[in-house]
């Protein structure tokens, strides 16, 4: 009975969000299923932040190894809770000055943007900015031009880095003016407008043909994976 | 007796360590130092007006401190040593220190797995939780569900240009509110089964929205792109070289579209004509997965250099590319009080 409710709740909120663009007074009920969405969502923080405590809580309290790093992300999440919930260090606004909690939770001087600018940044992008390390690492170890596939990936990789920087321009400026379409940034641009559009129009096509063939599955009661061991695809 | 060989990987973190202390010694005990954050002094004033009696008003007033960089506290202090307009900020000083110190806690995992790096990671891992959390709360649950179900309060205390909520979006957020409970009953195994059914709307909605949005700006929208007059006359007339080449990108491209989409289809053998054309398209991948790797290493590499910048110029002090600490020419920061 639980299983046949939840079909028809995935059923007919998807259909809704379906046919909302065809008919005009769905149209609104399609936009307040997107609200409801979000609200969702955002309640469903409670559940992952309720997780992340418990699995920490647990390796502290069991003094796992690395039990200090648990403590610390505790410690962190908490801290960050906090300040972000109690808007703390947030100026008035100057618009509503008189209500005490209208002030922007991430205004400038606020401890929360303190965090965000002097703590999140740097680390996420810091961790972005190794993968430039491991992203040329595993290029040297893995691609090889042992085929012409492989060939014409390392080359082009080569023209779009090189196309791209002072040195690839420098290269190539002698280039005559009749010849100009073979200059490294000129060539890259031609990669990237025609063989690069093209290959990507094709993966966004088979991609939207996908998630709509598998939302139709999903919608249909085809594929039920996505409740669990309890569910099954039929 | 003879003594154990030390570890290498002890050796070079000792080098590490020593080698960034030996930079830091020498910043801060020669020449305009480093790492000092300023910030102006903004006095804010805004007019109260009472909604139970209209005419009278009173002020409220505070003040905001604005980071501003090194080389506008020089020019203060120049035209007026006694100014405190712009002071010395202890808060984004000490965050300035603290980024410089975790940016270099992730760089240490290029060499090894080091506490540092766990450290940062633990760190990170409990910031970014919280910090998306407090973004749904205010973002989301509070101008939308409290808004909508608590809607005098909500506008009294947080948001006091909250617009009235219609019946509908009282009902909407009334069902979110269920659903929401029935997911929070997750934690509670005896009734746990029933956050399904606020697991079936996520599904639901989730494909219902994204069979709209991929038909309508993917499939449709990259379709109607590809159809382009494959005959693109130049001045000169129609067969010349100049038309040839001005029409080459849209052929090169309606070709590499339909040859790609031939290798994705696997229900027919690639075979003859059907072979050929997935041979094509197979090298119109190649190319594109050469230009996607060549542009996500630039885009990794531009990020290191921001790092690397910020090391430098922010903390550091030994580039100045932006000119933020020199005065005509010159760098002439001093001073030492501060404000929080």
């Amino acid at each position: 009975m639980m299983r046949i409710v939840a079909l028809a709740i995935a059923s007919i909120a998807g259909l809704v969000m379906l046919l909302s663009p065809f008919f005009p007074r769905l149209e609104s009920v399609g936009a307040q299923s997107s609200e409801i969405f979000n609200v969702i969502a955002a309640i469903a923080f409670i559940l992952g932040a309720g997780s992340l405590v418990k699995v920490n809580v647990s390796r502290v309290s069991r003094r796992d190894a690395g039990w200090g790093y648990a403590f610390v992300t505790l410690l962190c999440f908490v801290v960050t809770l906090v300040i972000g919930l109690g808007k703390i260090g947030v100026p008035p606004n100057p618009q509503f000055a008189a209500t005490p909690w209208a002030g922007e939770k991430d205004a400038a001087g606020s401890a929360f943007a303190w965090i965000y600018e002097f703590v999140l940044t740097p680390i996420t992008s810091t961790m972005f900015a190794l993968l430039a390390f491991y992203v040329a690492s595993a290029a040297f170890r893995a691609f090889r031009a042992k085929n012409r596939e492989a060939m014409l990936l390392l080359g082009t990789a080569f023209i779009v880095l090189l196309g791209r920087t002072f040195a690839g321009v420098w290269l190539t400026d002698g280039l005559p003016d009749w010849a100009s379409g073979l200059r490294l940034e000129n060539l890259s641009m031609f990669i990237m407008q025609v063989f690069n559009t093209a290959g990507n129009r094709a993966i966004i096509i088979g991609i939207a043909l996908g998630v709509t063939a598998t939302s139709l599955r999903i919608l249909l009661g085809i594929d039920r994976s996505w409740m669990g061991a309890s569910g099954g695809s039929s | 007796m003879s003594e154990e060989p030390r570890s290498p990987a002890i050796v070079v973190w000792a080098i590490i360590v020593l080698a960034i202390a030996a930079v830091v010694g020498l910043r801060m005990g020669f020449g305009d130092g480093m790492g000092r954050a300023y910030a102006e002094r903004v006095e804010m004033r805004a007019t109260v007006t009472s909604a139970a009696s209209p005419g009278s008003e009173r002020f409220v007033e505070w003040v905001e401190w604005r980071s501003v960089p090194p080389v506008e506290f020089t020019r203060a202090v120049r035209d007026n040593p006694a100014q405190e307009r712009v002071q010395l900020s202890i808060a984004h000083t000490a965050g300035l220190w603290i980024a410089a110190l975790l940016t270099l806690a992730i760089f240490s995992f290029l060499y090894r797995d080091n506490p540092a790096y766990r450290l940062a990671e633990a760190i990170v891992i409990g910031v970014s939780a919280a910090y998306w959390g407090v973004i749904g709360v205010w973002d989301s649950l509070v101008p939308k569900l409290c808004g909508a179900l608590a809607h005098g309060w909500t506008a009294a205390h947080i948001l006091p240009n909250l617009p009235s909520p219609t019946v509908q979006s009282q009902i909407g957020m009334s069902i979110a509110l269920a659903l929401g409970v029935l997911l929070l009953l997750r934690l509670v195994p005896a009734v746990g089964g029933v956050s399904v059914w606020a697991m079936a709307f996520i599904v639901g909605i989730t494909a219902g929205a994204k069979i709209v949005s991929h038909v309508e700006s993917d499939l449709l929208a990259q379709a109607v792109a590809t159809m382009q007059p494959l005959v693109q006359p130049a001045d000169g007339g129609l067969w010349t070289g100049a038309t040839l080449w001005a029409s080459l990108p849209n052929v090169l491209v309606v070709i590499g579209v339909l040859c790609c989409l031939t290798y994705f289809f696997f229900s027919v053998e690639h075979k003859g004509v059907i072979g050929g054309a997935s041979r094509i398209g197979i090298l119109y991948l190649m190319i594109t997965f050469g230009a996607a790797f060549g542009f996500t290493v630039m885009g990794r590499v531009a990020l290191l250099s921001q790092r690397v910048e910020f090391l430098l110029d922010d903390w550091l002090w030994l580039i100045d590319p932006l000119e933020r600490r020199l005065l005509d020419g010159v760098s002439m920061i001093v001073g030492t009080g501060g404000v929080w």
